[in-house]
């Protein structure tokens, strides 16, 4: 494999909340260009965490993190990580804070250099991909849950990042906004981490998903006899034969720490 | 819920170049703060009062803030007339009501009035971020006028959390009353509000330098200086210039 297609590497991370117990224990992890990874895990076992370190906002306790090849340590290393990787937050409330959702949206694409005008062109082309048609001059806080994770998406996208990580992204949406995001997420031509509790989500969205347990993170190795009489990995979650086999045995996903 | 039942409407003023607008209530304002002369004050208030027609805003809304404003200035009615030296109007029982005492009286409640309505027409008629980008147009610091608009966009959210909590005592049989209880409630209450308070702002940051903020804000909002505005200007303008000729001269 590429050197290249390696996005990101940690190994031997720790961490823990002042005052808490270890919450990440050597965690090894990898992700790698065209990868589609879901995490599900129990509450409190430290998937936003995960996302927090990668994105720099949280500081290790020891390990090595490496994003796009590159040892990043510093707070000016994740200046160009940040760039890259576009984090969804759990509450949208916190991702959008301009008055309007058009200058939110914009707010990135400004911070990156771009001027005014190419700003608000790629926060329009944004919003409309995602089929937000007329919402620039919507105010932010007036916007329903659904439309808020949209817009919150729209602010992450107008980054033009290379990975995505998305924390509980359909956490208290309804049927139909969920469908939507299924949809985007399938069209996109990203590499991502989801956080999800949603199995059939995750199904259709992720091509391997992943636990969290005693402080990192595995695969789920257990045989899982279902329906139509075989089983293998996965087996527990809804699938499509094909697809969930074959990305599976890929030698990358493999590589990843196991029990 | 908090709101803005001004901003959402149609008229001539609405349509105004903001930064004229917010720029002309403060010259005004300053003028009728600083105006003595009951001529000029009475002026005021009834140009305030035309402004007010002009905006074609709810009169209902309008006297609702009017009745909190008045209030404090009944205030000073019961105590600014009998505390001055000076003339002696009448007597009411054991008390002398002095002229200048009410004369005073008389004029901050004419200012306050005047003031007001013209901020509501003016100002109140334009959404809070357009104030603040207004503002900024007009060269206040970025700092105050980001801290306006952060303030603006949070307080809802603060607000909803408010009235979270709110619920989530009362559907535990939380009644308000004068006891330790009801003090301790309201104690956590307003502790947790600001720990969420500070937690959300946390996160707001750690989600904005997650879009490469560096400090800088951009204002996207384009303002144009059509032929109304500029005719708005220029009469308001030469009203206040005609409000200051007649405190000058009378004085």
């Amino acid at each position: 494999m590429d050197k290249n297609d390696l996005l990101i590497n940690l190994e031997g991370i720790s961490f823990k909340y002042p005052g808490g117990p270890m919450v990440l224990k050597d965690l090894d992890f990898k992700l790698s260009r065209g990868n589609r990874i879901g995490l599900i895990a129990p509450n409190g076992s430290g998937k936003t965490t995960l996302f927090h370190i990668i994105m720099g906002l949280l500081k290790p306790f020891s390990g090595k993190l490496e994003i796009f090849g590159k040892l990043v340590r510093e707070e000016k290393d994740f200046a160009d990580v940040r760039r890259k990787i576009g984090l969804l937050f759990q509450d949208a409330d916190d991702q959008l804070f301009s008055p309007t959702v058009l200058e939110d949206v914009a707010f990135g694409p400004l911070n990156l250099g771009k001027s005014k005008g190419e700003a608000i062109e790629i926060a329009r082309r944004t919003l409309n991909f995602l089929g937000l048609y007329g919402f620039e001059d919507r105010i932010t806080f007036k916007l329903s849950g659904g439309e808020k994770r949209l817009v919150s998406l729209a602010t992450v996208l107008a980054m033009e990042p290379e990975i995505l990580l998305l924390d509980e992204p359909i956490n208290g949406l309804d049927m139909k906004t969920k469908a939507k995001l299924t949809e985007v997420l399938s069209g996109l031509d990203l590499s991502y981490i989801l956080i999800s509790h949603d199995f059939d989500f995750l199904a259709e969205t992720a091509d391997a998903v992943y636990t969290m347990e005693d402080g990192r993170i595995r695969l789920d190795k257990e045989l899982h006899v279902h329906e139509h009489v075989h089983a293998h990995e996965l087996g527990t979650y809804p699938h499509q034969h094909d697809v969930s086999e074959d990305k599976t045995q890929k030698p990358e996903v493999r590589r990843q720490k196991t029990e | 819920m908090i709101s803005e039942p001004f901003a959402t409407g149609v008229s001539m003023i609405h349509r105004l170049d903001p930064r004229i607008r917010v720029g002309l209530t403060v010259l005004y304002s300053f003028v009728v703060a600083l105006a003595y002369q009951f001529p000029v004050l009475i002026a005021a208030l009834s140009l305030s009062s035309i402004l007010i027609a002009i905006s074609r805003v709810s009169i209902k809304e309008v006297f609702s803030r009017m009745v909190i404003v008045n209030v404090l200035i009944l205030l000073l009615w019961l105590v600014l007339p009998f505390t001055f030296n000076g003339k002696i109007l009448t007597r009411i029982g054991p008390f002398a009501v002095y002229l200048p005492g009410v004369v005073l009286a008389a004029q901050i409640t004419l200012k306050s009035n005047a003031i007001l309505l013209a901020f509501i027409a003016l100002i109140a008629t334009m959404s809070l971020a357009t104030l603040g980008h207004a503002l900024r147009r007009l060269g206040a610091p970025e700092k105050i006028v980001h801290l306006l608009l952060m303030t603006y966009r949070y307080i809802f959210v603060i607000e909803q959390e408010y009235l979270r909590l709110i619920r989530a005592a009362k559907i535990r049989g939380f009644r308000p009353g004068t006891n330790a209880n009801t003090y301790r409630t309201y104690a956590y209450v307003i502790g947790m509000l600001f720990v969420r308070a500070a937690a959300r702002a946390e996160r707001v940051h750690q989600a904005m330098l997650c879009r490469g903020f560096n400090g800088k804000f951009y204002s996207l909002q384009e303002f144009q200086l059509g032929f109304a505005s500029w005719a708005f200007a220029i009469i308001m303008t030469a009203i206040i210039f005609a409000l200051i000729i007649m405190e000058l001269s009378n004085g």
